[in-house]
C-alpha cells in the first residue's frame, strides 16, 4: 500500500462522486463567493440606518426586508457571511495549529513529553467547552477577536489527539524508518513524511470545526455576548430576529437558514472527505 | 438578547416596584372583554413574568430589580411614594420635622403585626437602623443612615432621628424595609439569615415558597393593615428570555409583564390581543445619555460638546430605538416631576450648526473627517454588551456623527468589566449609559466635584463651583421652593455645559391581562395600588382558597 | 479487573487537581470582580460600601491563599458561599439545580440511543441508498439548526398555535395539588419539547459514529466468514456485526457529557428551566467566582465520572482488556 493513501489522486474523484458532499462543497463555495464579493449580492450598505423603514417585509427595494433599525437584511446577511465565516476559519485555524503542534510533539517524541501533554489534553477535555467559552468571553470583552481566539483555544484537543494517534502509527511505518536510515532529521521527517499523512483527518476535523464555531458564535449572540452589533454576524442578526419572530419572520428566517445551510454544508463535506480519504470504506 | 433589565441601573433605596414605577400614565384599549359586573371580588392569582431570579428578600442586602420587586410584597417601609410620587406614611402614620430641619419624629401605625403574629414596634425600626450602619451588614445603602447623629425610640410607637444638619434625602431613606427584630437579632449578618430566603414581613402578602430559578409564590395576608388585598396569590415566574416570555403571555402562562417597544408598537396591535390584554404606558424613571470624559482633549471644549448635542438626532433615537415610546431628555430629571425644569437650553438636530460650531472650535474638514492640528476627530464610545437599546443608540449616533465628520467607533464590554475596568478607572473617551431617576432630586454623588475619585459616580469628571454650591443647598433644606430653585438652576448649567448629551427618557410599557380590574394609572405607574386590583368573580381563572 | 479500575481511579486525582487549578486561574485572570456586578451604577453605592463588600468577601487576600482555602474545601464538595446576595453555599445551589439538568440530559441521551443506533446501522447496511442520504441530511440538520431558533419555532407551533404543549418552565401552577401520577404527567408534558429538541440536536454525532463503526465491522473477516457460512443477512448484521459495532459507542457516552452540559445553557435559558446551565450563565454574568468555579469543577467531575464509567463498561465488555 502506498504510504500517502490519504489524499491521493483518486481522492477528488471519490469526493465529487459523493453527491451530498458535492452539494455541501457547493454551498461552501457559494458563501465564499458571497463573502469575497458582497457587493455582487447586495448594493445596500449593511449599517445604513433608515428609521422610516423599520421592520419592513421583503420588497423590491429590500429583497429580504429590513431589520429593527431599517437596515437592509440582505446586505446584513451578505456582510454577516464574511464575519461568521471569519469566526469559523480563524477559530479553527488556531485550534488546528495548536492541535497539530501538540499532537506531533506528543506522538513523535513520546515519553514524558507525551505524558505531560496528553494529561493536559485530558484535563482540558473534561471541561464543558461552552462553559469555558462563556466565562472567558464574558470576562474579556465580546469582540470578534476574542470570540475567535477563545473558540480556537478551547477546540484544539480533538485535533491534538487525532494527530498524535496518526503520528504514533506512522512513526513505526517502513517509510519513516527508511527516511531515518537515510539520515533525515526529526524536523524533516515530521515535515516531509508525518505531516502530509495527517492531512486528511485534520481536514475532516477542521471542516467540522468551522461548522461548530459558526454555531457557537450564534449561541453566544443569543446570550448577548457574541459578535456585537452594529457589526453584522449571522448569530446577532438571528438574535435580533428572535425578538420579532412572529411579527417580522424575515428577520430570523434568512440568517437562520444561512446558518443551517452552511453548517450542514460543512458537515456533509467533512463526512465526504473522510469517506473519500479512506478508500477502505469505499463501499461494501 | 434584547433589553436586559438584569443589568438595569437600579433606582434609589428599597422602594419596591409596588411604589417605584413612575410617571403620568394612560391606559390603552381599556378592557374590552365580555361585559361583567365590575364588582371587586376576592380570589384568583396573578402570574408575573420576570427576567431575573430573586437573589434574596432583604432589600438592604440586594441590589437587583427582581429582588426589590418581590420583597415589596412582603415588607413595608416607614414611608413610601404615593400615586403622585409624594412621600406618604406606610408603617409611619405621620411624621414631623423640627423647625431647624434636623429632627424627624415618626409616629408609627398601631396594631400592625408581623406575619408570624408578633406586634410591630419602634424597636424593629431601631433594630433596622442599627443593622444599616453595622459594618457586618453587606449593604450598599448605608450612606444615608450614617448621616444620622442620634436615633431614639421613646415609646413603642414613636421613632426619632436627629441629623447633624438638615438633610433632605433623609426622609426618603426611611422607605427602607423595616426588619423584624425578633427574627434577626441572633444573626449578625442578615444576608446569611434564613429570613433572606424565607421572609416574614408586615406587607400585603406573605411568603409561601421560592423555587430558585423557577418561581416565587406569595399568598394574601388576610389581616394586612390597609385591608385584605383582593388578589389571593402572586406568582413571579423566572423566564430569562424576552421572546419566550412574550409567547407565555399570549398562551396564558403569564398575566403581567413589561413589553419591549417593538412588542408594544408592532406585535400587540391586533384585535385579538386587545381583547385579552390592557396595555399601559407611562414615563419611566430613567434616562440614557452620551457622557464625555471631560479631561479628554477633544471634549474639554464646551463648543465641541454642544456641537455633538446638535449633531445627535434625538428624534431618530426615539423613533429608532424606542419606536416612538419615549421623549427627549434635556437634563437629569424626569419630565413632569417637581424638580424638572422645562425651560432649559435645547439642542435641536442641526448638522449644519454643529459643523459651524466645530469649525469655530478649530476642527476643519479634510476628506470627510474633521481634523485639528493634524489629528482626526476620532474617538471610541463604550457601552455594555447585551443591552439592545444602548447598542442601537450607539449605531444611530455613529451615523449622526459621521454626517458632521466625526468618526465614532463602538466598543461593547460586558457589564462588570465595563464598570470595573473602564468606568471606575476612567479609561474611556465617551460612554453610552443610563441613570435611574430617583424621586428625590438630590444628585450630589453624580455631579459634585468631590465625587470624581476612582470608583465614584461623577465618572465624567464634571466640576462646576456653582453646581457644587447648589447641590449642597438643595439637599440641606426641606423647603420645596428653595430646593426647586436650586435644582432648576443646576439643570440650566448642565444644559449649557453638556457634560452629558442627554438623549432620551423611555416609556415603561407594562401589559396586564384584561381580567384584572381596578388599575388606575398615575404618575407613579400602575402597581402602586396593587392591593386594590381585583378580578370580578365571573372572570376568575384560578380557584384559590386563601 | 479491580486493579484496572483502581489504576483508572488513581489517574483521576491529579486530573481533578489540575482542573481546579485551571478554573481558578482562569477566573482570576479575568478583569473586574464580583463587586461591580453586585452594586451596578447605583448613586447610593459609595466607594466605601464597595470596599467594605470586598473585604467582607475576602477578595483582598492574596490569590494563593484564596485558592488554597478553596481547594481544601473542594475535597469535601464545599465550594464556599456564593457571592450573590443570598450568600448560600454553592454546593447547595448546584444540588438543587443539577437533577433537572441531568434528567433532561439522560432522557435526551436515551432518545438519541433509541433513534441513532437503528438509523446508523441501517444507513451503513444500505450505504448510498436513498434512506442513507435522507437520514444523513436529517441528522445533520438537527445539528446545524441554531437551537434557540428551532426552540422558538416549536414553541409558537405547539404552544401558541396548537396549544398542545406548555411554552416553558418545568411544571404547571397547580403542580403541587396534583397526585403522584398527575405530577409525573405534568413534568413530562413540560419536558417533552426540550428533550425532543436536545435529542434532535445530538442525533448526528451518535448516528454517524454508529454508521462508520458498522461499516468498519462489516468489512471484517468474521462477518465475511459468517456470511460465507450462509447465515441469513439479518443474523449477520444484528448478531455478529452490530454487537461489535456497539462496543465503541460506550466510550462516546463519556465524551458527550461535556457537550450536553454546555448545551444546557441555551436550552435552559430559552425554556426557562431552572437547571445548572442557567445557574452557570447567571454566575458568569454576575462574576460569582465560587459558583463558577464550583460548576466548572462539578462539570469536569461529571465528565471524569462519565469517562470512568465508559472505560469500565468497555473493559467489562471487551475481553482483550478484561484479561489485561
Amino acid at each position: 500500500m502506498k504510504e500517502s493513501a490519504g489524499m491521493g489522486r483518486g481522492f477528488a474523484r471519490r469526493l465529487l462522486r459523493n453527491r451530498l458532499a458535492a452539494a455541501g462543497g457547493a454551498v461552501i463555495l457559494f458563501f465564499f463567493l458571497v463573502s469575497a464579493l458582497p457587493g455582487l449580492f447586495s448594493s445596500h450598505e449593511p449599517n445604513r440606518i433608515d428609521i422610516v423603514n423599520i421592520l419592513r417585509p421583503p420588497s423590491a427595494a429590500h429583497p429580504l426586508g429590513t431589520d429593527d433599525l431599517g437596515r437592509d437584511v440582505l446586505a446584513r446577511v451578505v456582510h454577516g457571511a464574511r464575519v461568521s465565516l471569519k469566526v469559523g476559519f480563524v477559530a479553527v485555524g488556531i485550534a488546528t495549529v495548536l492541535g497539530l503542534l501538540v499532537g506531533l510533539l506528543s506522538g513523535f517524541y513520546g515519553g514524558w513529553v507525551d505524558a505531560v501533554l496528553m494529561r493536559f489534553v485530558d484535563m482540558m477535555l473534561c471541561f464543558p467547552t461552552f462553559f469555558l467559552i462563556l466565562s472567558v468571553i464574558a470576562f474579556l470583552e465580546p469582540s470578534i477577536w476574542n470570540i475567535m481566539a477563545v473558540i480556537g483555544l478551547t477546540g484544539w484537543m480533538g485535533v491534538a489527539r487525532l494527530v498524535r494517534a496518526e503520528t504514533l502509527s506512522l512513526k513505526e511505518r517502513d517509510f519513516v524508518a527508511a527516511a531515518r536510515a537515510q539520515g533525515a532529521g526529526d524536523a524533516r521527517i515530521i515535515l516531509r513524511h508525518v505531516l502530509p499523512n495527517t492531512l486528511a483527518p485534520i481536514l475532516v476535523a477542521a471542516t467540522l470545526g468551522v461548522a461548530g464555531a459558526i454555531l457557537t458564535e450564534s449561541a453566544l449572540s443569543f446570550l448577548g455576548i457574541g459578535v456585537q452589533p452594529p457589526t453584522p454576524s449571522w448569530g446577532n442578526i438571528l438574535t435580533a430576529g428572535k425578538d420579532n419572530i412572529e411579527y417580522a419572520w424575515w428577520l430570523s428566517l434568512f440568517p437562520g437558514l444561512a446558518i443551517l445551510v452552511t453548517v450542514l454544508g460543512y458537515n456533509l463535506l467533512g463526512e465526504g472527505i473522510r469517506d473519500a480519504a479512506d478508500p477502505r470504506l469505499k463501499g461494501r | 438578547m434584547s433589553e436586559s433589565p438584569r443589568w438595569a441601573v437600579l433606582s434609589s433605596i428599597a422602594l419596591s416596584l409596588l411604589l417605584a414605577a413612575c410617571g403620568g400614565g394612560k391606559p390603552e384599549g381599556a378592557g374590552k372583554g365580555t361585559p361583567v359586573s365590575d364588582v371587586p371580588a376576592y380570589g384568583d392569582a396573578i402570574v408575573e413574568g420576570s427576567i431575573g431570579d430573586v437573589s434574596g428578600f432583604l432589600t438592604a442586602v440586594t441590589t437587583d430589580a427582581s429582588s426589590h420587586e418581590a420583597a415589596g410584597y412582603v415588607f413595608n417601609g416607614l414611608v413610601r411614594y404615593d400615586r403622585n410620587l409624594k412621600l406618604e406614611g406606610e408603617l409611619a402614620e405621620s411624621w414631623e420635622i423640627s423647625p431647624d430641619g434636623r429632627k424627624i419624629t415618626f409616629h408609627l401605625r398601631k396594631g400592625v403585626k408581623w406575619h408570624d403574629g408578633l406586634p410591630f414596634t419602634s424597636d424593629d425600626v431601631m433594630f433596622t437602623y442599627r443593622r444599616m450602619i453595622d459594618p457586618r451588614t453587606p449593604t450598599a445603602y448605608g450612606e444615608d443612615f450614617k448621616q444620622v447623629k442620634h436615633a431614639a425610640a421613646p415609646d413603642p410607637h414613636t421613632f426619632v432621628v436627629e441629623y447633624a444638619r438638615p438633610f433632605a434625602p433623609a426622609l426618603a431613606s426611611w422607605g427602607m424595609h423595616v426588619l423584624p427584630k425578633h427574627l434577626l437579632e441572633n444573626h449578625p449578618d442578615i444576608s446569611k439569615s434564613p429570613l433572606n430566603k424565607k421572609p416574614v414581613g408586615s406587607g400585603p402578602y406573605r411568603f409561601v415558597e421560592w423555587k430558585t430559578g423557577e418561581k416565587v409564590v406569595f399568598d394574601v395576608s388576610p389581616d394586612y393593615f390597609e385591608g385584605k388585598p383582593y388578589i389571593a396569590r402572586v406568582i413571579s415566574r423566572v423566564i430569562p428570555d424576552q421572546a419566550t416570555m412574550f409567547l407565555e403571555l399570549k398562551s396564558g402562562g403569564v398575566d403581567i409583564m413589561t413589553l419591549t417597544p417593538p412588542q408594544y408598537v408592532r406585535q400587540t396591535e391586533t384585535a385579538e390581543f386587545r381583547k385579552s390584554f390592557n396595555k399601559f404606558k407611562y414615563t419611566a424613571s430613567g434616562y440614557t445619555y452620551l457622557g464625555f470624559r471631560l479631561s479628554h482633549p477633544f471634549f474639554k471644549d464646551r463648543r465641541v460638546r454642544q456641537a455633538i448635542a446638535h449633531a445627535a438626532d434625538k428624534k431618530a433615537l426615539i423613533d429608532g430605538v424606542l419606536l416612538g415610546m419615549g421623549q427627549e431628555a434635556t437634563g437629569p430629571y424626569k419630565p413632569g416631576t417637581w424638580a424638572f425644569n422645562p425651560d432649559v437650553k435645547k439642542y435641536p438636530h442641526d448638522p449644519g450648526r454643529a459643523k459651524a460650531m466645530l469649525a469655530e472650535a478649530g476642527w476643519k474638514e479634510k476628506g470627510g473627517v474633521l481634523e485639528k492640528d493634524g489629528q482626526p476627530f476620532e474617538f471610541t464610545v463604550l457601552t455594555n454588551a447585551g443591552n439592545d437599546a444602548r447598542s442601537k443608540t450607539a449605531a444611530i449616533l455613529q451615523q449622526n456623527l459621521a454626517e458632521v465628520g466625526i468618526r465614532m467607533k463602538i466598543r461593547t464590554v460586558e457589564w462588570a468589566a465595563f464598570i470595573n475596568e473602564f468606568i471606575d478607572k476612567r479609561k474611556f473617551d465617551a460612554v453610552i449609559l443610563g441613570w435611574n431617576i430617583t424621586p428625590d432630586p438630590d444628585q450630589f454623588d453624580i455631579w459634585h466635584s468631590s465625587k470624581t475619585g476612582p470608583k465614584e459616580l461623577n465618572h465624567v469628571g464634571f466640576a462646576n463651583s456653582e453646581v457644587d454650591r447648589l447641590l449642597d443647598e438643595g439637599r440641606s433644606t426641606f423647603d420645596l421652593e428653595q430646593r426647586k430653585k436650586a435644582y432648576f438652576r443646576i439643570q440650566e448649567i448642565l444644559a449649557e455645559e453638556q457634560p452629558y448629551v442627554f438623549l432620551y427618557v423611555p416609556e415603561a410599557l407594562p401589559v396586564v391581562h384584561h381580567r384584572f380590574r381596578g388599575i388606575a394609572p398615575a404618575p407613579a405607574g400602575i402597581t402602586y395600588n396593587f392591593v386594590k386590583w381585583y378580578v370580578p368573580a365571573a372572570l376568575q381563572k384560578h380557584k384559590i382558597q386563601p | 479487573m479491580l486493579r484496572y479500575i483502581a489504576r483508572r481511579l488513581l489517574l483521576t486525582v491529579p486530573l481533578l487537581v489540575g482542573i481546579s487549578l485551571i478554573s481558578f486561574l482562569m477566573m482570576h485572570m479575568a478583569p473586574g470582580g464580583p463587586i461591580g456586578a453586585g452594586t451596578d451604577l447605583n448613586p447610593k453605592a459609595t466607594a466605601e460600601s464597595r470596599a467594605r463588600l470586598k473585604a467582607y468577601y475576602g477578595l483582598d487576600r492574596p490569590l494563593h491563599v484564596q485558592y488554597g482555602r478553596w481547594l481544601g474545601r473542594m475535597a469535601t464538595l464545599d465550594f464556599g458561599d456564593s457571592f450573590s446576595p443570598d450568600g448560600r453555599p454553592v454546593a447547595e445551589k448546584i444540588k438543587e439545580r443539577i437533577p433537572i439538568t441531568l434528567t433532561i440530559n439522560v432522557l435526551s441521551m436515551g432518545l438519541i440511543f433509541l433513534v441513532a443506533i437503528p438509523v446508523g446501522v441501517y444507513s451503513a447496511v444500505r450505504k448510498g441508498s436513498l434512506f442513507d442520504r435522507i437520514s444523513t441530511v436529517a441528522v445533520f440538520t438537527g445539528f446545524a439548526i441554531p437551537t434557540f431558533w428551532l426552540a422558538l419555532l416549536m414553541m409558537i407551533l405547539f404552544g401558541v398555535k396548537l396549544g398542545w404543549l406548555p411554552i416553558s418552565g418545568i411544571s404547571s401552577l397547580d403542580h403541587e395539588s396534583l397526585g403522584a401520577i398527575g405530577k409525573l404527567a405534568d413534568r413530562a408534558h413540560h419536558l417533552l419539547l426540550p428533550v425532543l429538541l436536545a435529542g434532535f440536536g445530538g442525533l448526528a454525532g451518535m448516528s454517524r459514529y454508529m454508521r462508520s463503526n458498522m461499516l468498519e465491522v462489516i468489512r471484517q473477516d468474521y462477518v465475511a466468514t459468517a456470511r460465507a457460512k450462509g447465515l441469513p443477512e439479518r443474523t449477520v448484521v444484528f448478531r455478529h456485526a452490530m454487537r461489535n459495532a456497539l462496543l465503541p459507542v460506550i466510550t462516546i457516552l463519556g465524551l458527550s457529557v461535556p457537550d450536553l452540559l454546555g448545551g444546557s445553557v441555551i436550552f435552559e435559558t430559552i425554556f426557562a428551566i431552572p437547571g445548572m446551565g442557567q445557574l452557570f450563565y447567571q454566575g458568569v454574568m454576575s462574576r460569582d467566582y465560587p459558583l463558577i468555579m464550583g460548576i466548572l469543577t462539578i462539570g469536569a467531575f461529571l465528565t471524569l465520572l462519565g469517562n470512568l464509567l465508559a472505560d469500565v463498561g468497555y473493559a467489562l465488555a471487551d475481553p482483550r482488556i478484561r484479561q489485561g
